[in-house]
């Protein structure tokens, strides 16, 4: 079957191979495809003299260039703190309240404060700030701890009822049904009378019995009238806004076990400038005072 | 050239061109990852660094058991933007007593390298039993079920055991403490000295999801509030030339 192939006058000459009669022209490179060849070599030798690369006895080559990866991020963090290091000092320095009046320094503040919020605190706060169940509402007026810019700094800076800070803020509830300081019934009324203040009580018949448990047990500290007290962390209870809900099996599940929200100190993770951003951002949602 | 002229052996006989094959890429290979083992620089020193308590190893096991690691990773890499946002990047000795690694590939959710004291462990038990409940955006699914099952710790001294044999250095008395050790992180209450004793004073001894026993979400929670807390940043110089 084999049959010689033909050949004609100038064919290039052949590699010398041949399978099964097939014979293989040895026809040249294209000329730009060797030199982009060559180039490559080149410039991947030239590459492991610039660049970390070669790997010795104790540690490899480290380039002339002295690039690290390391290096990198640490220069480029370095610069942009040294571009925002006169803004950063001036919203360090100034007067917390005095913030808001100096327009050039608050919309840094409250645009550097915006990124500081999505970064840290949106996961819990939600990312418009609107809170969710046992994870305050940020948006509205009211507030467990004051909502002047001084407090909701201190509230950043050291948190509620965490182990980073001396000064975190911190109350504690009595869990007047788990440790049996209310009986059952005595919860149930208190309950309708936390609920008249601000609504309709699921039985109004136990509100009057409900206003004398609450005057001996909870006046103390969310004031005779529930409007509650920030100095000790007390809510206000005739507001119709609620942390954790205001129907009766959920005030019930509150007063029996308490609640102890938590929120870390991020003074041990931010910067002053940082927490001063962030407070400011805060503060000029909707509810700052 | 005589030795490029004796291609045609190879060409013509399989079993030697791919034992050939495969010797070059052995080569490429050892080149590539063998020095990563002695080179200095790639294994430098940090302060800090413990093996896993007995529950934080259990947490680690139902973290890979639920395959977190396919939508979150703990590799937070050297780039301003991961670090401002993330922390510190990640070291290879804080992946040291990993076996396997959970780097990760793939960021549907957040990198997890140093969510260790992030969030308070009422927001993870919430945020485990439904993660739209805190982050609305999240498609995140509900891993509620890990705080009704009950876990003992029976067999975390055998994986403890495991870990020891493959270089992790438990000790006889960490492994032989394993349950009790398991029991007390799980419960302020306990006698926890034993704990510290072993695995540092800075272990969080805490209720990790409120509830009475240890349960994995206990387990899980105690291995995510110490993720990324381990190594002492402040005694922490990085090495430049990397």
């Amino acid at each position: 079957m084999s049959k010689k192939s033909q050949k004609f006058e100038g064919d290039p000459k052949t590699t010398g191979h041949e399978w099964d009669g097939i014979e293989e022209f040895d026809n040249p490179m294209p000329r730009w495809w060797l030199w982009t060849f060559y180039a490559t070599i080149i410039w991947g030798v030239l590459y492991t003299i610039a660049y970390p690369a070669w790997p010795l006895v104790n540690s490899a080559t480290a380039g002339i260039l002295g690039w690290s990866t390391r290096g990198d991020v640490a220069a480029e963090i370095a610069s942009v703190e040294e571009a925002n290091a006169p803004v950063n000092a001036k919203l360090e320095a100034a007067e917390l309240v005095a913030i808001a009046d100096d327009t050039e320094l608050n919309t840094y503040a409250v645009s550097a404060g915006s990124a500081v919020f999505k970064t840290w605190c949106a996961q819990c706060h939600g990312s418009g700030a609107a809170g969710a169940k046992g994870y305050p509402n940020l948006l509205d007026d009211d507030w467990l701890w004051g909502g002047s810019v001084e407090d909701i700094h201190a509230t950043v800076a050291h948190g509620i009822r965490n182990e980073d800070s001396d000064e975190a803020r911190y109350s504690e509830m009595p869990a007047f049904g788990r440790d049996e300081l209310l009986e059952k019934e005595e919860i149930s009324q208190v309950v309708n009378y936390v609920m008249s203040l601000s609504g309709e009580p699921q039985d109004a018949s136990k509100v009057e019995a409900g206003s004398v448990v609450f005057a001996d047990n909870c006046a103390s500290c969310h004031m005779e009238d529930g409007t509650g007290d920030r100095a000790q962390g007390a809510p206000n209870l005739a507001d119709a806004i609620w942390l954790y809900g205001g129907d009766y099996a959920t005030l019930t599940e509150t007063v029996s076990n308490s609640r102890y929200g938590v929120m870390p100190a991020w003074n041990t993770r931010l910067t002053e400038a940082q927490i001063r951003a962030v407070s400011a951002y805060v503060h000029q949602l909707g509810g700052g005072e | 050239m005589a030795i490029l002229d004796k291609h045609k052996i190879l060409e013509t006989n399989a079993t030697l061109l791919l034992i050939c094959s495969f010797l070059v890429v052995t080569i490429g290979g050892l080149v590539q990852i063998a020095p990563l083992f002695y080179l200095e620089n790639t294994i430098e020193e940090v302060e800090g660094m413990r093996p896993y308590t007995p529950l934080e190893l259990a947490g680690r096991e139902v973290y890979i058991r639920e395959g977190c690691y396919v939508c979150h990773s703990q590799m937070i890499r050297p780039m301003r933007d991961e670090v401002e946002r993330y922390g510190h990047y990640s070291l290879a000795a804080e992946s040291m007593y990993d076996r396997p690694f959970q780097w990760g590939s793939k960021r549907t959710g957040p990198d997890l390298a140093r969510v260790g004291g992030r969030y308070s462990d009422d927001w993870h038990v919430d945020h485990l039993r439904d993660p739209q409940a805190v982050v609305p955006e999240s498609v995140m699914p509900k891993y509620g079920f890990l705080e009704d099952k009950k876990i003992d710790g029976k067999y975390i001294g055998d994986i403890m055991a495991t870990n020891a044999l493959l270089g992790t250095p438990y000790s006889e008395d960490m492994i032989e403490t394993a349950q009790a050790d398991f029991r007390a992180q799980a419960d302020p209450d306990s006698d926890y000295d034993g704990l510290l004793e072993r695995y540092g004073d800075k272990v969080n001894v805490r209720n990790f999801d409120g509830q009475p026993g240890v349960s994995e979400a206990d387990a899980l929670i105690a291995y995510l509030q110490m993720l990324g807390t381990l190594v002492d940043f402040s005694t922490f110089t990085p090495d430049a030339s990397r």
